[in-house]
């Protein structure tokens, strides 16, 4: 599934850029390289892990944070999340993403029954991580994966103490929050007036989602065809920004229909099904918790871009996965997979031993 | 836990079906809007890029066609109109700004984007970047004949309609001053066009005289009265009238028009209907219509099409009713007493109607009181060659009697051979015709109509002339010799 996720994505990028697809290929063969690095590494028991969650959680910040860092960090398209080192650059939160996961899964398992009970001394290391990660990525202007890694810590916590109350409050607090910082940042603000009447921003921030939108109508539901969308104006620009990354729904949409769009989606479904399925079946709580954050994520970040894209909610700039041009991204997705396979492995083992 | 994994995993699934939600809107229902929003640089680049279908005329002569040009790995479709200035607004244009005329209304069929089963199917199997062919779109407009009528219109504001008098198949359509139409697309062309003003001073060459041009009808109206006087069983044609030169009217005079070889008004004693009509004497319409009133003659002018915008293919925003007028717009009199009725009755008072109404009336008589529909367009032909629709004459519906369509007839036949339009039309031609001079308070400038049909005993073709502001320029002058030439090229072939 991975697998034609994948080939899906380097097609359309061929398709907008073949310079691209080149590189994105070389990133998909690290990838790949990464990816039976983890199976080997960890195939004996990847349970290990979970000694090691505040290495993995300092990791996180410290990957998110490392952008920031003034040498190797690099602003593209207004936010600074790249890194430059020789000629390689990539996108360190992608990493952190993971690396949250993990921490997350192992600190919940630890500490979900005294959480459940709400006393402050337990919370604690757990919000710092958790809230150094969020401030960082405010800070550096990463709304995509704000919202997303918020999405992600609900979900877990849930999944871990059942307390539909912490949901709730922090459903709560989010749209508090999200309140706040709209009245407080134009850059958000800006975002949210676009996601509300982007007709009136036709000429400045409402092009992106507005020449997005009108691509993937022009696709209708049987689509123009592969290669055979417009994407280019006269000159020789393509008519949606960032096309390649994170709009790549829309060139997409336009190219397969309504038909293409909705079997991708399905193809997510199926994916995310999967990943929940190894979640169910797996016996220790760190396993669980890690496949479902894992699965989660990864369908929440769908949701995120695609849901931005359709202006079902405000647009905030993250990959889709697998098939985003994107090296950092790639990887990541690759280790992902490598993590839900380790759990699926070793839940098959103890069923067979069972 | 497990539990709370499958809450987890249906809240995620609920999250990705939303997607599929909203592409489907994005893809289904919004489509239309958006691919009709400014600033849609996709659907900009899909219009210039589609192979547009050619405008033919009815004898297989190109009106309009594609130039192409690559550009960056694009092929891009410019729209070129060889007969340059022949039927601008007729085809109409479509530019990034706008789409007019029957590049508008045929827009689906020229782009191939007309959602039919075959069409889908075929654009369904065309892989790998070919391109959209559209459609060829061959209209019933003879492009001699149409050229003709803009030489005889010579420049001045006019018209002029040419129709089948039996399928209503339009064969000219010309509006003056008119203007190479392949100037729309160059710089600074449009503002160019919109400067022309051609004789009169105040007509836009972009607008289609024949069916927006409202000019006031005079006499030809005399047509619809004559048609209420006698449908209605109130008159025959050999009713007899009294005409001192005038009928009076709210206690005043209405004078007869002025005739040409006369100081002051004629004056014709006792005359019958029929000579009225011949003569075109105001104050035997007059007394006609105070004798029926306004309402009667309002509901016949309704039964013919006025207060509706006359069907054609063209946008149906690019017509406009034909009726009274008050302050700019239609008027419909609640109260009859508000219509002057003598004036009514020749044509006057606020009455307004377009070249191609006006032809529509005469079609109407000609083919025994039922209304042709008119249409500009025979058939869509796909770019192989097989026929993708075929315009099957239509009638709008019977308006008179046959019998009252044959006196009216007849009346017509006289005003050509004795009366007011005598000596133009060679008798060999069989027409019947009537004039009209309108008065625009103006003083002596007029404007001309004329609306005729031939041959009179099995009529094929109707044409209707109007040339506006014309100084000392009568119907039987100016437009008459007009429908004359026209009528000599349709029927000589």
């Amino acid at each position: 599934m991975a697998a034609l996720l994948t080939a899906i994505g380097v097609t359309e990028i061929y398709r907008l850029g073949p310079s691209d697809a080149l590189r994105q290929g070389l990133w998909i063969v690290i990838g790949v390289a990464v990816f039976g690095a983890t199976l080997f590494w960890l195939h004996r028991d990847y349970r290990v892990l979970e000694r090691y969650k505040y290495v993995f959680g300092v990791t996180a910040i410290g990957l998110l944070f490392l952008p920031a860092l003034p040498g190797i960090g690099e602003t593209i398209n207004g936010s600074r999340l790249w890194v430059h080192v020789g000629s390689l650059q990539f996108q360190p939160g992608e990493l952190g993403k993971i690396a949250l996961i993990v921490f997350l899964a192992a600190y919940l398992r630890e500490k979900r029954e005294v959480l459940a009970q709400g006393r402050l001394k337990d919370w604690g290391p757990l919000l710092v991580i958790w809230g150094g990660a969020m401030l960082v990525l405010l800070a550096t202007d990463d709304l995509g994966s704000a919202l997303l890694y918020y999405g992600i810590f609900l979900a877990m916590l849930y999944v871990a103490t059942a307390r539909l109350s912490f949901v709730a409050a922090a459903l709560g607090l989010f749209l508090v929050g999200a309140f706040g910082v709209t009245q407080m940042t134009p850059h958000v603000k800006e975002r949210v007036d676009v996601w509300l009447d982007p007709y009136k921003h036709a000429q400045s921030s409402g092009y992106q989602i507005l020449q997005s939108l009108y691509s993937i109508a022009h696709g209708g539901v049987g689509g123009t065809g592969l290669g055979r969308g417009i994407v280019t104006t006269q000159t020789g620009q393509q008519i949606v920004p960032d096309q390649n990354t994170d709009f790549i729904y829309s060139a997409l949409a336009q190219e397969l229909g309504l038909i293409g769009a909705a079997a991708l989606l399905l193809l997510y479904m199926a994916f995310v099904l999967r990943g929940f399925r190894i979640a169910l079946t797996a016996t220790d709580g760190f396993s669980k918790l890690l496949a479902a954050g894992l699965s989660f994520s990864f369908a929440f970040q769908t949701f995120v871009i695609v849901g931005g894209i359709t202006r079902v909610i405000p647009l905030t700039g993250i990959t889709l996965p697998f098939v985003s041009y994107g090296g950092s991204s790639v990887v990541a997705n690759f280790l992902l997979v490598a993590g839900l396979l380790l759990i699926s492995n070793r839940a098959n083992r103890q069923e067979a031993v069972a | 836990m497990n539990k709370q994994l499958r809450h987890i995993s249906v809240a995620a699934m609920i999250l990705l079906a939303v997607l599929i939600v909203s592409t489907t809107y994005w893809q289904t229902w919004a489509v239309g809007d958006l691919a009709n929003r400014k600033g849609n640089e996709t659907a900009l680049i899909a219009r210039i890029t589609v192979d547009r279908g050619k405008l033919l005329a009815a004898d297989g002569t190109v009106l309009a066609n594609n130039r192409v040009t690559r550009k960056r790995g694009l092929t891009i479709y410019t729209r070129h109109y060889p007969l340059n200035d022949l039927a601008p607004q007729v085809l109409g244009y479509s530019t990034s700004g706008a789409t007019t005329g029957l590049e508008s209304a045929y827009d689906a069929y020229l782009t191939g984007s007309n959602t039919d089963l075959s069409n889908s199917l075929k654009h369904a199997l065309q892989l790998g970047g070919a391109t959209v062919h559209g459609d060829n779109v061959v209209l019933t407009l003879r492009p001699a004949v149409q050229r003709l009528a803009l030489t005889q219109l010579a420049g001045r504001c006019g018209a002029v309609v040419a129709m089948d008098a039996k399928t209503g198949a339009v064969y000219a359509m010309a509006s003056s001053p008119t203007y190479n139409e392949n100037l729309i697309e160059q710089l600074k062309g449009y503002r160019n066009i919109t400067k022309i003003k051609g004789t009169c001073g105040d007509a836009s060459a972009l607008q289609n005289n024949a069916t927006v041009g409202l000019y006031p009808p005079g006499s030809t109206f005399k047509m619809v009265t004559a048609a209420a006087a006698l449908d209605s069983g109130a008159y025959t044609p050999s009713s007899t009238f009294n005409d001192p030169g005038y009928c009076t009217e709210y206690g005043q005079r209405v004078s007869n028009a002025g005739n040409p070889d006369q100081n002051g008004p004629e004056a014709f004693g006792n005359v019958t209907l029929a000579q009225g009509f011949e003569h075109s004497i105001n104050s035997v319409f007059c007394n006609v219509g105070m004798h029926i009133g306004g309402e009667k003659i309002l509901a016949y002018a309704k039964r013919f099409g006025f207060y509706s915008v006359p069907p054609l293919d063209t946008p149906s925003n690019e017509s406009l009713a034909s009726g009274l007028y008050k302050n700019g717009s239609l008027w419909d009199p609640k109260n009859p007493s508000n219509v002057d009725s003598g004036r009514l009755a020749f044509g006057q008072f606020n009455m307004l109607a377009t070249p191609l109404q006006m032809a529509l009336v005469g079609a109407t008589i000609a083919h025994g009181g039922v209304e042709p529909k008119p249409y500009l367009v025979q058939k869509v032909v796909a770019p192989g060659g097989g026929t993708v629709a075929t315009t099957t004459p239509q009638t709008l519906g019977r308006v008179l009697k046959p019998s009252t369509a044959a006196e009216l007839n007849q009346m017509m036949q006289l005003v050509v051979q004795g009366g007011t339009a005598a000596g133009i039309f060679p008798s060999s031609l069989n027409v019947a015709g009537k004039t009209g001079t309108a008065e625009l308070g103006l003083g002596t400038i007029y404007d001309a109509w004329f609306v005729c049909f031939a041959p009179a005993t099995n009529p094929r073709y109707v044409v209707s002339v109007v040339v506006q502001k014309q100084p000392n320029g009568f119907g039987a002058s100016v437009s008459a010799p007009i429908a004359k030439a026209i009528l000599e090229k349709l029927m000589g072939g």
